[in-house]
């Protein structure tokens, strides 16, 4: 395990030295104390390390990360996880807006709640919440699964594509061309396999599905007035 | 982008320790806004007396003998303190107005930075550190305070564009954000009388709240009609004698953090802006809900938009 201590040395060189260890590297596990809220931790990742962060984060933790598991032990800011290629991201507490953002793949776990623009215009990520999710969650989205057992603000997946929604308490509102679909035996096949990589102490049976209802895939002169 | 910070004290043990809380938080957020900075502090009141908080940019010249010529023009004492650019006028409190109306005579290139009976606003442009130092912003005691960090995008970078902007007797804003129909706004609010010196966006989000208040309405109310009556992205942090309170957009873009204890009630744009303060570790940390009115007051019996502390 090595430790650093971020407020000590800086952000630099906690990224630069991340950035330092090779696929084959032995020096696996780092631990990062005094974050303090600071931006751009452990991001850029691209090693199979684990990085234990001792507090809270500030904007853009572990944004870009791929092959790292990026674990939180506090709240995170704005941007979490942003674009995350592939590995995993656990917050212990809350994140702000946008977590996972434009994620193409990896899971990012938040066990407290997520604010707005969870996931927005997601790509292949998998995003699961222990709490709530705010408003404008899965705007744009486009691959994926977001899994929230808690409930979900207005909203919900506006102008979505192929991306999955699974909500177990209630939706404020569900965005243009959001709607709830069929839970057939395959998407709670899908579900249990997320809830279980999620840690979550769910039923599959007690979720539902939302998801594109496609009807804003291709020009329609019927909605000209709507754009 | 600008910097938010705020702090409501519940155990007056901290407050003392006021100034120097809030500077540090201000200081974190210099690169949020490192253009202009500004302090709004809730200090002693004294029986029947009210402060005007005066600024210039020729201090030696404006501020010489200024209390000996308004003595001759209100009733009662008046004492000065001076601190750099900017003055505390202390006077009695219905001699307010009769001073204002003659600094504007005998001293027009004064501008008023605050009227209160508690409150004093100090504002600068210049980087936040140096606008503390000049200020000795650390010594300062008080139950509250706001602090703004100033990047600038919708008007010049000035005294007058910094924040926080006075809104009425002891109420101040400031706000992270643009709004998007401050010049219509403007104009219908200047037809109707109000005085509006600058073309800032936030000067006329001040104004409005300011004229809500005139015509009969709460701070509470007029804090909710500003999500029907605002356009563009705000986080507002506003001050009052007895508490502060918090109002974001229905979109909510601009962040904002809240945190709890049972020794203060703290807001940041940032978590980063509250790391230091005492009991962060085990504080009630949040994020405002938006287009939600939060308040939080000393007043013993809160309206139902109020929290009593």
């Amino acid at each position: 395990m090595q430790t650093f201590d971020l407020e000590a040395r800086g952000l630099r060189d906690l990224n630069a030295t991340l950035h330092a260890q090779a696929e084959n590297t032995n020096q696996t596990h780092w631990e990062i104390i005094n974050p303090k809220g600071s931006h751009a931790i452990a991001v850029g990742l691209d090693a199979p390390i684990e990085v234990s962060v001792k507090g809270s984060t500030g904007y853009y933790c572990a944004g870009m990360n791929k092959q790292a598991t990026v674990h939180v032990h506090g709240s995170a800011g704005p941007g979490t996880a942003e674009n995350m290629m592939s590995g995993t991201v656990i917050v212990e507490g809350d994140a702000s807006q946008y977590a996972g953002a434009t994620g193409h793949g990896g899971t990012l776990i938040i066990k407290g709640n997520a604010s707005s623009r969870c996931g927005i215009a997601m790509k292949g990520i998998d995003i699961i919440v222990h709490g709530d999710v705010g408003h404008m969650s899965a705007f744009m989205a486009q691959s994926g699964n977001i899994v929230v057992c808690g409930d979900a603000g207005d909203a919900l997946g506006d102008s979505c594509y192929e991306a999955r929604f699974f909500v177990r308490g209630s939706v404020k509102s569900l965005g243009a061309d959001c709607i709830e679909k069929e839970m057939r035996p395959e998407h709670i096949a899908i579900l249990e396999d997320l809830l279980e990589r999620g840690g979550c102490d769910a039923k599959a049976s007690e979720f539902r599905r939302y998801g594109s209802a496609r009807q804003l895939y291709n020009f329609d002169v019927d909605n000209a007035a709507a754009y | 982008m600008c910097g938010i910070v705020g702090l409501f004290l519940k155990d007056p043990l901290l407050e003392p320790k006021l100034g120097d809380m809030l500077t540090d938080m201000l200081i974190t957020m210099t690169d949020r806004g490192p253009d202009s900075a500004g302090i709004a502090i809730y200090g002693a009141e004294s029986e029947g007396n009210s402060k005007l908080t005066v600024q210039s940019d020729t201090p030696d010249q404006d501020f010489s003998k200024l209390d000996n010529e308004l003595r001759k023009m209100v009733k009662g004492k008046v004492s000065m303190d001076v601190i750099d650019t900017h003055a505390v006028l202390t006077m009695q409190a219905d001699q307010i107005a009769i001073a204002r109306a003659a600094l504007a005579e005998i001293r027009p290139s004064v501008r008023v930075m605050s009227q209160g009976d508690t409150l004093e606003i100090y504002k600068e442009v210049g980087l936040p550190k140096d606008v503390a130092a000049r200020f000795n912003l650390r010594q300062m005691s008080g139950t509250h305070g706001i602090g703004h960090t100033r990047m600038a995008t919708e008007s010049a970078v000035t005294t007058m564009g910094a924040h926080p902007f006075n809104t009425g007797t002891d109420q101040c804003l400031v706000h992270n954000g643009s709004l998007s129909n401050h010049n219509s706004l403007r104009r219908k609010l200047r037809r109707l009388g109000v005085h509006i010196e600058t073309e800032n966006d936030t000067e006329v989000g001040a104004a409005y709240l300011t004229w809500k208040m005139q015509t009969g309405s709460t701070l509470g109310e007029a804090l909710q009609s500003s999500l029907d009556d605002l356009d563009g992205f705000f986080t507002f942090v506003v001050g009052t004698k007895d508490g502060f309170g918090v109002v974001r957009d229905p979109i909510a873009c601009k962040p904002a953090v809240m945190a709890e204890t049972d020794q203060y009630v703290a807001f940041g744009s940032e978590y980063r802006a509250l790391v230091n303060l005492p009991g962060i570790d085990t504080a009630r940390v949040w994020e405002p809900e938006p287009a939600t009115v939060y308040f939080w007051s000393h007043n013993a019996a809160p309206t139902a938009q109020e929290k009593a502390a």
